[in-house]
């Protein structure tokens, strides 16, 4: 990261409002906080749902298919964003297809398949880069993340996917839940469960596309699982655990952007870390508050 | 085999039906009906096809012979009147949904969209299902573990809740498949009295799937034993005898009645291998597997 050249060496004071003028000052910056919004109300709203369905594995995998997918179009002069959507979607589609007609079992099938593709995709990204050749600083930034040159295009890109695919989890959003804890019972009551979960992975292939825009094909479970696995630790009732997901993941992102801003370390590495220490602290407080009401009881 | 007498108030009514799937006939000739209000239980050996006898009244299981009448309708059109458990294990301890939510399901689960924040405090709509939904965890004495982690709760209590999901819409047909399985004697017992205190208490009229009778033989009005041939239907007395189970299998069967009225079948056949499918679709479902890496 060059940011500290760029911004003419900004510095951390003690005065916030000067702070946020300063992170504000350059349009690189308005637009990696515009991005950063973006990408975590959705990545918060569609990883509320990958954890509660056991699919961080799908959604790891539609994540590490970005990479070929950026690479891949660089390669063949489009832009990467594209790739992104592109290998993302097509990949949930791949995933959605794999048959169970075995029923429930065959998630260890599923699991299979995933892997494998997963694999092949990140030997086709190392193929795309090496065959564009010269171009490291690119993969650095392709798998560990960058805020650096996010166009205003390509934010209006970000805000449009992620509106769409809102909209269409909030029409599906009650049997998708409802498919999700009880996927027998909501069956017999006509839900169309392997329907809504083809079209879950799709909506998840978009947003793990755009989480890997920011933080890097390799970093984007920092918004996709980081905020919603913390939420689902501190309560239980699902209204309020989706809202907190999408509060936790905003606050990671622009807390992460901010250090990043000050400093020289990428900006993946921070907004995992605070994704990450927030689920530590979750998980601790959570354990702590159970034995204490045991000892107390 | 039996036919209904009370032809007007019949619930559930098979006419010579019959079921192949994937060019195996499941069974046919069955013949059963149970009056509304009644408590069924369909018996028989693991692999028989207890759940698809039940599937077939529910209408997700496509008849190949003969007719399934459910609630004066053809089976699968009176879907809103049958509250159906299926046959599952229990939720994955790391599940963090409570059991209310689940409860919740049974009356809106089905519908899109997403509930309005703070419904329940405009809507009145919404303000009732949230009433019905506290009322059904009431009747079913689950109150005090609703508000707890589903995955965390024991398989009685969970069995209690879904209960009460499956009773949300007031259904008038209650349809359990093997809600017994899996629980240790006393949760069984309970489950068996609660189940038959609905039955009673609100003319809901029950058919449950069980492959022991023992908990719940003292409320039982009717059993359903299935074959590969058929199925015969009658009181307890009626049917689980040594002569009409003899005749239904093909082979010897015993039944001995030991000293505090158990009763104990030796000999029924077991079903050709397919003990597999019994659990299908439920470990490993999403919301259950285990994370898979």
């Amino acid at each position: 990261m060059v940011t500290g050249l760029i911004a003419g060496q900004p510095g951390l004071t003690w005065n916030i409002a000067d702070d946020i003028r300063q992170l504000l000052l350059y349009p690189f910056m308005v637009n990696a906080f515009r991005a950063g919004t973006i990408v975590a109300v959705a990545a918060g709203a569609l990883g509320w749902y990958m954890v509660l369905r056991r699919q961080t594995f799908a959604g790891h995998t539609l994540a590490i298919v970005s990479f070929p997918g950026a690479a891949g179009a660089i390669l063949i002069g489009v832009s990467a964003t594209v790739g992104y959507f592109v290998a993302a979607i097509t990949a949930a589609i791949v995933i959605a297809a794999v048959p169970r007609s075995l029923g429930g079992r065959a998630r260890s099938g599923e699991s299979a398949v995933i892997g494998t593709v997963q694999a092949f995709a990140l030997a086709c990204g190392a193929l795309f880069v090496s065959l564009y050749g010269g171009f490291l600083n690119g993969l650095t930034d392709l798998l560990f993340g960058s805020f650096l040159g996010i166009s205003s295009s390509q934010v209006l890109t970000l805000l449009v996917v992620a509106a769409l695919a809102l909209a269409v989890l909030a029409f599906i959003g009650r049997p998708l839940f409802f498919a999700t804890v009880d996927p027998d019972v909501a069956a017999a009551r006509g839900v169309p469960v392997r329907l809504l979960g083809t079209i879950f992975l799709i909506l998840l292939g978009c947003a793990a596309a755009e989480v890997g825009q920011i933080t890097g094909a390799l970093l984007v479970f920092a918004l996709l699982v980081m905020p919603a696995a913390t939420a689902q630790q501190l309560t239980t009732r699902p209204r309020a655990s989706f809202v907190l997901t999408i509060a936790l993941g905003l606050a990671i992102v622009w807390l992460g952007l901010a250090v990043a801003y000050f400093s020289v370390y990428p900006v993946g590495f921070y907004i995992t870390t605070f994704g990450f220490g927030g689920y530590v602290l979750a998980t601790a407080g959570r354990t702590a508050a159970g034995r204490l009401r045991r000892a107390l009881a | 085999m039996r036919t209904a007498t009370r032809v007007v108030s019949t619930a559930v009514r098979f006419d010579q039906a019959a079921v192949r799937i994937a060019g195996r006939t499941i069974w046919s000739d069955v013949d059963l009906s149970v009056a509304r209000g009644e408590f069924l239980a369909v018996l028989g050996p693991n692999g028989v096809g207890k759940s698809t006898l039940v599937k077939a009244a529910l209408g997700l299981v496509g008849l190949s012979a003969g007719s399934v009448t459910v609630l004066g309708q053809p089976a699968g059109q009176s879907g809103r009147q049958i509250g159906y458990l299926p046959q599952r294990r229990s939720f994955d301890p790391s599940l963090r949904v409570r059991g209310v939510d689940i409860v919740g399901l049974g009356s809106d689960g089905e519908r899109w969209g997403v509930p309005l924040p703070f419904g329940t405090r405009f809507l009145p709509s919404r303000r009732a299902a949230a009433q019905r939904v506290r009322e059904v965890i009431e009747l079913v004495g689950a109150t005090a573990f609703a508000d707890r982690p589903i995955g965390q709760i024991s398989g009685g209590e969970q069995q209690r809740l879904l209960i009460a999901q499956a009773l949300v819409k007031d259904p008038k047909l209650l349809v359990l498949d093997e809600p017994l399985d899996s629980l240790d004697l006393p949760s069984q017992a309970s489950v068996a009295a609660l189940v038959s205190r609905i039955c009673r208490e609100h003319q809901v009229t029950v058919m449950l799937v069980a492959h022991d009778v023992n908990p719940i033989l003292s409320y039982l009005d009717r059993v359903a034993y299935v074959a590969r041939g058929g199925a015969v239907c009658g009181t307890p007395d009626e049917v689980i005898r040594s002569e009409v189970l003899t005749e239904l299998y093909r082979t010897p069967v015993e039944v001995l009645r030991a000293s505090d009225g158990r009763l104990v079948v030796v000999g029924e056949p077991e079903a050709p291998a397919r003990h597999t499918d019994r659990h299908s679709g439920t470990p490993g479902t999403p919301g259950e597997s285990a994370q898979p890496w």
